[in-house]
């Protein structure tokens, strides 16, 4: 199989279909042979509360704009060596994935927080808005408390 | 031309439809008017953020839309 190609240092992505974290990570880890270590995140759609799908929308003039900035400033922030940064949008089932970020750094602690500063970014800050579909059919997501919490921690 | 108004999220289907165009220019009150009344009274919620040509405003009362122009309407994005 060809090797996906990334861009260097930040690669951000919206996918309209499933993605292969594994090849993803091997295209990264390729990619940034300087680092020291590489940190990712695989966000998966969870498989309760008779959810049956769930649908993601986004903002076509916004959405990738906003978390190309994210990247960077996650690079900027935690001195990274690269950033990839891919989310899905459209319809998804119980159990597939849903975001993947991945951290490469010089050093372990900044790529482990970098990843964790990039998700709560993409959870409570980047443009999406989620609806899941039930037995009585679909039902928009509201904000949570608990996702601008996780966010201030950053500031 | 006129202006699209784009609606995400809730806000689609209070107002029954994806986009609307109205005519140029669009301000503010303009806005309020063009949505109907259950839009509008979510607009006026601080949460509710308005983009105009790809850019969020600031203060969204200050919107002045000119033709060719896209206006977002913008609801608090979804929690994890």
């Amino acid at each position: 199989m060809a090797r996906l190609s990334l861009s260097t240092p930040l690669d951000v992505r919206l996918l309209e279909k499933g993605l292969s974290a594994g090849e993803a990570l091997a295209a990264f880890n390729a990619a940034h042979g300087e680092a020291g270590g590489i940190v990712s995140f695989l966000g998966k759609v969870r498989p309760d509360g008779g959810v049956k799908a769930l649908e993601l929308s986004h903002y076509d003039k916004l959405t990738l704009a906003g978390m190309h900035s994210l990247a960077q400033a996650a690079h900027d922030r935690f001195q990274l060596v690269g950033v990839l940064a891919w989310h899905r949008i459209g319809v998804m089932t119980p159990g597939e994935p849903i975001v993947l970020v991945a951290t490469a750094a010089r050093h372990r602690r900044d790529a482990f927080e970098a990843a964790d500063y990039l998700m709560d970014h993409l959870k409570a800050a980047a443009w999406f808005w989620k609806r899941e579909r039930r037995s009585d059919g679909w039902h928009w997501i509201e904000p949570r408390e608990q996702d601008r919490i996780d966010l201030d921690r950053w500031n | 031309m006129g202006v699209r108004i784009l609606f995400f999220g809730p806000l689609r289907d209070m107002a029954g439809e994806q986009e609307r165009e109205v005519p140029a220019p669009l301000d503010w009150a303009g806005l309020l008017e063009a949505v109907g009344p259950e839009v509008a009274a979510q607009l006026g919620e601080d949460r509710v953020n308005v983009a105009c040509d790809g850019k969020v405003l600031a203060d969204k009362t200050a919107l002045v839309a000119r033709d060719g122009d896209e206006v977002a309407l913008l609801p608090p994005v979804s929690g994890g």
